[in-house]
């Protein structure tokens, strides 16, 4: 095994670019997904069926199905419906709608975890439907599901590699390009897979320290 | 489509399946002994399989797989198969997840169920196979399922490197019609058809392992919102 310094320190200017990028994927894609998670599970809350099967299939469907498929079909068949987006911002909208059918489960749980007591309370000071859930119900929820997003942020960011498929230069496709380039596989795959472990690590830190934070 | 482009997919099938079965194999068997290990009781051994587990969950899956298919062989000389080495990528990312599944399950039993092993002179092996397991395994399932979703969902990785699995014969079809919408549809169809059978087998499973316990079927809400450890891939309660 022979590993060669000079071509880390030749592929760290690209790793920095590809860094930000995935960054900005995993911002943009948990923006995303934290609020189209919260519109599925609400809409998963009208009283008729007309509206939670479809949500609730379709979420299925999103949810059991390959990420990377997903990607290749909005990056091919959007063009052909005349709909032209970059990749970059194909694959953030589809890795945060994919991962808004996590976070709805998440966002369920948080609101069925609510304790019953509020509803009626809320009810018992006659409060508008809106007013219970922004006022008394949500408030409570959000607190108790930000651990259990974090988690998903993290497992977001494990998938955004998956970009590359798309043309997207994010930290592993720059490391494939310079790989191309320079013919070297070895070092700016490694520096990658330890800047993930690095990143993931730390921000399962920081999330442990927050859920400790919100516990009290 | 020709029924010729029907036979690729059908192969993608095949090929999703075969890395399907041999990596749910090894990433079983690596989740039972690094998860066993965990509760080990010298501290070196819990402390290289929580190592073990911090990288290779840490990792992205297709950075593993990059580096199985262009590291190792220049590395150690090995030239994989791709099917095998597309297996270990995901075998060993998954199994680390696995493991903490297992490690999850076997620290909530309760501690007095050991202490009667220990009571009644069991040997560590006994303990944890006629005691501790037993009562373990049921309630893995739920989350394992899960974990075996993901692990469907993360055989499509291997079309990138160009094996030649179901993900792969949808841009091969898509190539040769030179039109998507129709053959993505189809390919996300069956992921989902496949998905869907694995749930239903590994329901079943958990209703015949949960018969003796006495403990309900079927996974809560608050499992969603209590999880241990917090660096865990999509797709499931790891209670």
């Amino acid at each position: 095994m022979n590993w060669d310094w000079s071509a880390v320190s030749d592929f760290m200017p690209d790793f920095w670019e590809g860094l930000l990028v995935t960054l900005q994927i995993l911002l943009f894609g948990s923006l995303i997904s934290f609020a189209l998670g919260l519109v599925w599970a609400l809409l998963m809350r009208v009283p008729s069926r007309w509206v939670t099967w479809p949500v609730g299939a379709v979420t299925e469907f999103v949810r059991n199905t390959p990420l990377l498929v997903q990607l290749f079909f909005l990056f091919y068949v959007l063009p052909e419906w005349g709909l032209t987006f970059s990749a970059l911002t194909t694959g953030v909208v589809a890795i945060g709608l994919h991962y808004s059918t996590y976070t709805m489960q998440v966002y369920r749980a948080g609101i069925e975890a609510v304790p019953v007591g509020q509803w009626e309370a809320a009810t018992a000071l006659n409060l508008p439907l809106r007013k219970t859930w922004t006022a008394v119900i949500l408030p409570q929820a959000v607190r108790r599901v930000v651990p259990a997003l974090g988690n998903y942020v993290i497992a977001m960011l494990k998938d955004t590699p998956m970009l590359m498929a798309i043309t997207v230069l994010e930290m592993l496709g720059h490391a494939r390009l310079f790989s191309q380039e320079h013919f070297q596989f070895t070092e700016p795959l490694t520096v990658i897979g330890v800047a993930f472990i690095v990143i993931s690590y730390l921000a399962s830190l920081a999330l442990r320290a927050l859920e400790r934070r919100l516990a009290h | 489509m020709t029924s010729g482009l029907w036979e690729l997919v059908l192969k993608g099938i095949w090929v999703t399946i075969q890395l399907l079965v041999c990596s749910t194999l090894l990433a079983a068997a690596v989740s039972f002994v690094v998860g066993v290990a965990r509760t080990h009781r010298l501290w070196i051994v819990r402390f290289l399989a929580g190592f073990y587990t911090e990288v290779f969950r840490g990792t992205s899956a297709l950075v593993m797989i990059f580096w199985v298919f262009f590291v190792l062989p220049p590395a150690f000389g090995w030239q994989l198969v791709p099917l095998w080495a597309g297996t270990l990528a995901l075998g060993l990312t998954y199994g680390a997840y696995g493991s903490e599944i297992v490690r999850g399950a076997l620290s909530a039993v309760d501690p007095a169920q050991k202490e009667g092993g220990i009571a009644l002179s069991f040997t560590p092996w006994q303990r944890m196979r006629l005691i501790l397991l037993p009562q373990a395994v049921p309630e893995m399932i739920p989350p394992f399922s899960n974990l075996l979703i993901e692990l469907l969902k993360g055989t499509a990785l291997v079309s990138i490197m160009g094996m030649g699995d179901l993900a792969f014969s949808g841009n091969l079809v898509r190539l040769a019609l030179q039109e998507s919408a129709e053959i993505y549809t189809y390919i996300l169809l069956i992921y989902f058809v496949i998905a869907f059978l694995l749930t239903r087998v590994m329901r079943g499973l958990e209703k015949k392992l949960k018969a003796g316990t006495g403990k309900p079927v079927g996974s809560t809400a608050d499992q969603e919102l209590s999880r241990p450890e917090t660096t865990g891939v999509g797709g499931g309660a790891v209670a």
